[in-house]
């Protein structure tokens, strides 16, 4: 039954089982086809931010004024701007900035929220009653206020916008992650745990977290789109990146002045939008099937 | 004789509850010697479990400890710090629970669990892997290695019930308490993780404290058993005095309503009448007198002491107290 194995052999065992594992979800993602489309757009989003620097065919920031407002050629993809800058690469550029944002925000909100809802769901409680009502309070302003009221204070940049979205973002999760902490603290398994001398930071960290973590990582999925939209929004009213740094809010700032002339600047600031949030939240719905042990045990 | 493994002196232990102070234990005395099997009976609500959690220290925030001790080889676990105890939590003392379906982390695999069960060994990955590997195929589960790359999920009850017995075995503990491990698996189950734990107790000579309310199983497995109700220890002594020879009426009662002694065909089943009484009111005399079929007077008086009525057996009933020559 047990023959004797190698070092070797079971090493190579584990790390194959941990890929397959990743290959499997990524598997049933594409099986679904809103997961496969939603893979398809996140795939090709984040090519392009990665590979930004090299795929633009122009400088995104380089002026043109010859050839400014030019509509859609072989040259020009997408046309120009009015100072003659080519909107293709701008637009290329600007999924780098919004892939800039919304990753170290979602994720830096999901991990702080995760460990200050664990803290809160299992601690003692007046620490979840204080937790609680910090969490409340955050999310009793409305987003916008409290972006505009934090870049009067310290300016429009990349990180003012990171940091608004992570404060405002925070609570979420870590509701989400104090309720569910809540739920399975008094879980037979847990007290099986701790039954068998688990410190606290073995039963946060290597068994409530598992259980928490898939719920948060849908959550984080979902709200990929809705940072995205908010960088958006924030560049359209001038709040958010500094404006030679192309960004989707902005082109579709520079797009809605002259949206008569040229309509197309205007669509090609928004459609990456829509489709970027589309295929997120497609991703992030078919994710949620797939990853759940307990959802797929049912499948 | 050496000194008992685990004693338990007088310990009592009181709920603070909304209707006011509930008395979940009250003066639990019994030993546990080493090696030896020792079974708790009683009905549901009779502090078995609150009993476990008082060894382990790990009851709930609204526990007042009144008093007692309880001596684990021979260090008092009231004066152990936090530390101490979770030290000796899974490495001294293992637990086996009620419901396996419910005991195992649903999410991570049954190899991540057992691996990081191990976790105050520091031999490689590679080899706790492999101790795994051995731990499973010693209760009886084929193809091990593959096995412990699934979740709880893809066992079935008996499965996960003994994966949770060699988890529980892992550290070679000195005593394993198992907490009505067979109550949430059927019949035939039931008769082989039977097997299993007496094979495995003579493979590794632990303590076991097993609690159960079948009587089959106890008689089965237990060399002694305590017989609790309503929070305290009523009769205990050895099986065949217990079962042969039962000097408390609810002992008595409990025999006679396990359907395994009912000879002929009946149309009900017999019970104990009334319920278990309400124990945030203080009650006088003896606790089992309101469903007692042999009360007698000084029963509401006053609460009845243990006397011996045979070799290694007591029973705390006042019935045999007229027997004892005065």
């Amino acid at each position: 039954m047990s023959d004797p194995i190698t070092d070797k052999e079971t090493k190579v065992k584990m790390s194959d089982h941990r890929q397959s594992e990743f290959l499997k979800i990524v598997g049933g993602v594409a099986k679904n086809p809103l997961g496969l489309i939603g893979l398809i757009i996140v795939g090709v989003f984040v090519f392009c931010a990665l590979f930004a620097d090299w795929i633009v065919p122009h400088d995104p920031v380089g002026m043109n004024i010859k050839d400014r407002l030019q509509g859609p050629s072989t040259t020009y993809f997408l046309g120009t701007d009015q100072l003659g800058r080519d909107t293709f690469s701008r637009l290329i550029m600007g999924s780098q900035v919004a892939l800039k944002v919304a990753l170290p925000a979602v994720f830096g909100a999901m991990f702080i929220g995760l460990t200050l809802g664990m803290i809160a769901g299992y601690g003692p409680r007046w620490l979840d009653n204080f937790l609680s009502l910090i969490f409340d309070t955050i999310r009793s302003f409305p987003t916008v206020m409290f972006a505009l009221a934090v870049v009067a204070l310290v300016g429009p940049s990349l990180q003012t916008v990171v940091f608004v979205v992570m404060a405002t973002s925070i609570p979420i999760y870590g509701r989400v992650a104090r309720t569910q902490t809540l739920a399975l603290r008094n879980s037979e398994f847990i007290l099986a745990e701790r039954s068998m001398g688990a410190s606290l930071f073995r039963i946060l960290g290597i068994h409530m977290m598992p259980n928490i973590i898939g719920v948060l990582s849908v959550l984080a999925a979902m709200d990929i789109p809705t940072v995205i939209a908010l960088e958006a929004g924030l560049s359209f009213l001038g709040l958010g990146v500094k404006p030679p740094t192309p960004s989707w809010g902005s082109l579709l700032k520079d797009g809605y002045a002259l949206i008569r002339q040229t309509p197309w600047l205007i669509v090609a600031g928004g459609l990456p939008i829509i489709i970027a949030t589309l295929g997120f939240t497609f991703l992030g719905e078919t994710l949620r099937d797939v990853v759940d042990p307990r959802l797929r045990k049912n499948r | 004789m050496t000194a008992p493994l685990l004693q338990i002196d007088g310990v009592t232990i009181d709920y603070n509850t909304k209707k006011g102070n509930l008395r979940a234990l009250r003066d639990i005395s019994f030993d546990v010697n080493k090696g030896e099997i020792v079974g708790i009976v009683g009905e549901s609500g009779c502090g078995k479990s609150t009993l476990i959690s008082t060894i382990l220290q790990l009851l709930p925030q609204n526990a007042e400890w009144k008093k007692g001790a309880i001596n684990f080889k021979g260090k008092n676990l009231i004066a152990c710090s936090e530390k101490e105890m979770r030290d000796m939590r899974g490495k001294d003392i293992s637990v086996i629970f009620q419901d396996p379906m419910q005991s195992l982390n649903p999410v991570i695999t049954i190899g991540r669990q057992m691996v990081d069960i191990q976790h105050r060994s520091t031999s490689p990955y590679v080899e706790k892997w492999q101790k795994a590997i051995d731990m499973l195929s010693m209760v009886g589960i084929a193809d091990a290695e593959t096995r412990l790359k699934q979740h709880p999920f893809e066992f079935s009850g008996g499965m996960l019930q003994r994966i949770a017995i060699a988890m529980a075995l892992m550290s070679r503990p000195d005593l394993l308490i198992a907490d009505e491990p067979t109550t949430a698996l059927d019949a035939t189950l039931e008769v082989e993780i039977i097997k299993r734990l007496k094979d495995l107790h003579k493979e590794m000579g632990c303590s076991i404290l097993f609690i159960s309310h079948h009587l089959g199983v106890i008689a089965e497995l237990c060399q002694r058993v305590v017989v609790m109700y309503a929070g305290s220890v009523v009769e205990f002594g050895s099986v065949d005095e217990i079962f042969f020879n039962p000097k408390h009426p609810y002992t008595r009662r409990l025999i006679e309503c396990d359907p395994g002694h009912i000879k002929e065909r009946a149309k009900r089943l017999p019970t104990i009448p009334g319920e278990i009484p309400d124990l945030t009111e203080a009650l006088e005399g003896c606790i089992f007198q309101e469903r007692c079929s042999e009360i007698i007077a000084k029963c509401k008086i006053s609460t009845p002491h243990f006397v011996s009525v045979g070799q290694n057996h007591q029973a705390a009933c006042w019935l045999n107290h007229n027997q004892e020559p005065e």
